[in-house]
């Protein structure tokens, strides 16, 4: 069956163990997960989940259930197929540079609308705030560019339902 | 008035209705146990360990329907309920596990006896959680009762820290529930209901097939109703066994891996399948793709994550089996389906379960006479052979009822189960079918049933063997009895030649070991005294009675549909 990325937004208990109990539930059960990020919500004792995985309808389906069926889990919404906008934070480090490797770094920056947070005579900081896809791809140039000199950390995806415009 | 958590936890169980509680002692629960040590209205049973403790709360609990409650303590007396919480999450038992941890201020130290018991349950039971605060404790504990009973059922696991038990706080303990992430279907959608109606109409070849969900909402007697108004045959799981009449004329047998000819066949025949509360086990169905290929699919269940997993179901209906019938039975008629009813008579005629090939006291003549003695019985059983034997020749039906491990598979439940049973059905035999694999995994339990003064009768099929891998190895593996032989010794030759003669004596002795519990126990090795045997032990009122079967050696059980394969690939007979 086809693979398909797919989004779920996850409202639940905001309580010990929960987070555990959803990678659990992903784990024992074989579902693949691309990322997971969670936080508080406005109400603290609700925290919301952005999850995105990649996988065939079936599976999807089951996982969508499975999650329903959990106690901790308040709401589940598939975010599949609906307008959101979807955000990742990452940063990317880049060490070893050449005055011309910065001058070209900050052409990067400026060309796909990410932030030069912090740098010294050797290293720059980037701070992207973008899609997954656009951030997977600003890895590969990166990674092509500058060969085992950059470091990243990501954050996963952060994901809201569109008002009227729609952004992932 | 401010009242310590373990008083507030006696109220509890009080206010739940518990009049039983299944508990060992440890010092992270002793608090419970010196408040419990005042109470008159809750029996307190100390089996001889915690796995045996919560398989006896299991059988408690399906015998009578009730939640069944345990109460142990930390570390090893919580790890020792894993098997028995996973046993009772496969089955949808409805459980609530209390466990005595350590300080709230010590855990994560790794102090004595701490263990993660909510981590470790997580996967295997419906919900399990932590007490951190004093003030949470009546809410938790009225939510887990809640949710272990309804919806699907199934076990929760509550672990009290030393110190929640015994601070202070509120003697309030909730009337209501209210947990957002959980609210169990309660109706049914009456569109399916008339889609399904339709297909019945439709249909020239309908059959039911009933699981232990069936069971679980006591809808055995809607279902009788059901299936004599629209004079559809019924086939059951190993777990819906019993919810008709096995001797009802429009009952078929058993589906799946030991079911009948007939079933299977059907199965694979029919052009509508109503499958009500079961979620279509490997067990059952054989190779998916090929089961009942050219049926449409109803598959009502409580559960929704059940439906269209294993299965691609045509309508899915979420509700609790007795509800979703209730609904079918007005709007149902005769159908005309005599022909496709006549086959299926005619296979089951043609193809009937025995074991006509094997000579002397088959456990199919101990069953038969099991059958006959007792007008009313709850049977348990252990796992394996014996376990498929007695679901295979067993008679059920509203008064005689099966307790079986059927998706954890559990050996050692059995004899616990029984224990459990019995303390909840007064006046109603319970009998544990068991073989001597099975039975040795939680023996320690016959003192539990001597010092409760329980006539359970424990009969014990053994064949020195343990008996279903043995079958395996004798069908798949070229008769490669790799380590399933219990008379094995170290002195025996490594691969041994099978020469009976020359084969060790089987330890223990189980009419001796069944003396030293101060129980009753009695070895049979010829069909003519199995009778003398069940009337001695019917006639014991205050205390178990062992009945050791020595049975041939290397008895199968058939028919059986091979791993892997479809149910139309069974193998009938050797």
């Amino acid at each position: 069956m086809e693979q398909k990325k797919r989004y779920i937004c996850l409202f639940v208990e905001n309580e010990i163990g929960v987070l555990a109990r959803i990678s659990g539930l992903f784990s024992s059960k074989s579902y693949n997960m691309d990322s997971l990020s969670v936080g508080e919500t406005e109400d603290p004792t609700v925290s919301r989940m952005t999850i995105s995985l990649t996988s065939d309808d079936r599976t999807f389906e089951q996982i969508k259930k499975q999650l329903n069926r959990s106690v901790e889990v308040i709401k589940v919404v598939d975010y599949t197929d609906i307008p959101i906008h979807m955000k990742e934070l990452m940063f990317i480090k880049i060490g070893s540079c050449s005055e011309k490797d910065k001058a070209e770094i900050f052409r990067i920056a400026q060309v796909f609308g990410v932030s030069v947070r912090d740098y010294s005579k050797t290293t720059v900081l980037l701070e992207c705030i973008q899609t997954e896809d656009r951030n997977k791809e600003l890895i590969a140039l990166m990674s092509e560019m500058f060969v085992n000199r950059i470091e990243v950390v990501r954050g996963g995806g952060v994901a809201i339902e569109a008002v009227s415009i729609a952004e992932r | 008035m401010e009242i310590k958590g373990t008083e507030l936890f006696v109220k509890a169980l009080k206010e739940e209705g518990v009049d039983t509680l299944f508990a060992y002692p440890g010092g992270m629960a002793i608090d419970l146990f010196d408040q419990l040590y005042d109470e008159d209205d809750i029996e307190v049973i100390l089996p001889r360990h915690e796995q045996g403790l919560i398989h006896a709360a299991d059988g408690y609990a399906r015998a009578t329907g009730n939640v069944g409650v345990c109460l142990v303590t930390s570390g090893p007396g919580a790890t020792n309920l894993v098997t028995g919480i996973a046993t009772a999450n496969y089955d949808s038992v409805p459980l609530v596990c209390f466990t005595g941890q350590v300080m709230t201020n010590l855990i994560g130290n790794d102090a004595f006896q701490e263990v993660d018991i909510v981590g470790i349950a997580r996967n295997i039971c419906k919900y399990a959680v932590t007490v951190h605060k004093r003030e949470d404790l009546g809410r938790i504990i009225k939510n887990a009762f809640y949710i272990a009973r309804t919806g699907k059922p199934g076990p929760v696991l509550v672990d009290i820290p030393k110190d929640i038990q015994v601070a202070m706080g509120s003697s309030e303990y909730p009337d209501s529930v209210n947990i957002r992430g959980y609210k169990p279907s309660t109706g049914v959608h009456a569109g399916q209901i008339k889609r399904v109606m339709k297909l019945m109409d439709q249909a020239k070849r309908p059959v039911f097939l009933v699981g232990g969900g069936v069971r679980i909402s006591h809808a055995g007697e809607v279902l009788t109703q059901l299936v004599e108004k629209s004079g559809i045959p019924v086939m059951t799981t190993i777990m819906g066994k019993g919810a008709i009449d096995t001797k009802h004329p429009l009952y078929i047998g058993n589906i799946g891996m030991h079911g009948n000819f007939a079933s299977n066949n059907a199965a694979d025949k029919c052009d509508l399948l109503i499958s009500i509360g079961t979620r279509f086990s490997d067990r059952v169905t054989g190779t998916i793709s090929e089961f009942a290929q050219n049926a449409t699919i109803v598959h009502i269940d409580i559960d929704p994550a059940s439906i269209s997993r294993n299965i691609k179901v045509d309508v899915p209906i979420v509700a609790d089996a007795r509800l979703a019938i209730e609904a079918m039975l007005p709007h149902t008629k005769k159908y005309k389906i005599s022909e496709w009813v006549s086959d299926i008579k005619k296979w089951k005629e043609e193809h009937p379960i025995n074991m006509n090939s094997y000579e002397g006291m088959t456990p199919e003549k101990i069953i038969h006479k099991i059958n006959e003695m007792f007008p009313e019985l709850i049977i348990t059983t252990d796992v394996g052979q014996n376990q498929l034997w007695a679901s295979q020749y067993l008679d059920l039906g509203p008064k005689k009822r099966l307790l079986t491990s059927g998706g954890l598979g559990t050996m050692g439940y059995g004899l616990p189960a029984a224990i459990g049973a019995k303390l909840g059905t007064e006046g109603v035999p319970v009998l544990c079918i068991s073989g001597d694999g099975g039975v040795q995994m939680n023996i320690q339990e016959m003192a539990t049933a001597v010092v409760m003064e329980l006539p359970v009768i424990l009969c014990v099929f053994n064949n020195g063997y343990l008996g279903n891998v043995r079958q395996m190895q004798e069908l798949f593996y070229n008769k490669r009895y790799s380590y399933t032989c219990l008379r094995c010794r170290r002195s025996c030759e490594h691969r041994c030649l099978r020469n009976e003669e020359e084969c060790p004596s089987y330890t223990p002795d189980f009419v001796k070991l069944a003396e030293s519990y101060d129980a009753v126990g009695i070895r049979v090795e010829k069909e003519e005294d199995i009778e003398a045997a069940f009337q001695k032990a019917m006639s014991r009122k205050t205390g178990p009675t062992l009945i050791e079967f020595i049975i041939e050696r290397e008895a199968n059980v058939f028919p059986m549909v091979p791993g892997g394969k479809a149910l139309n690939e069974m193998i009938l007979d050797s």
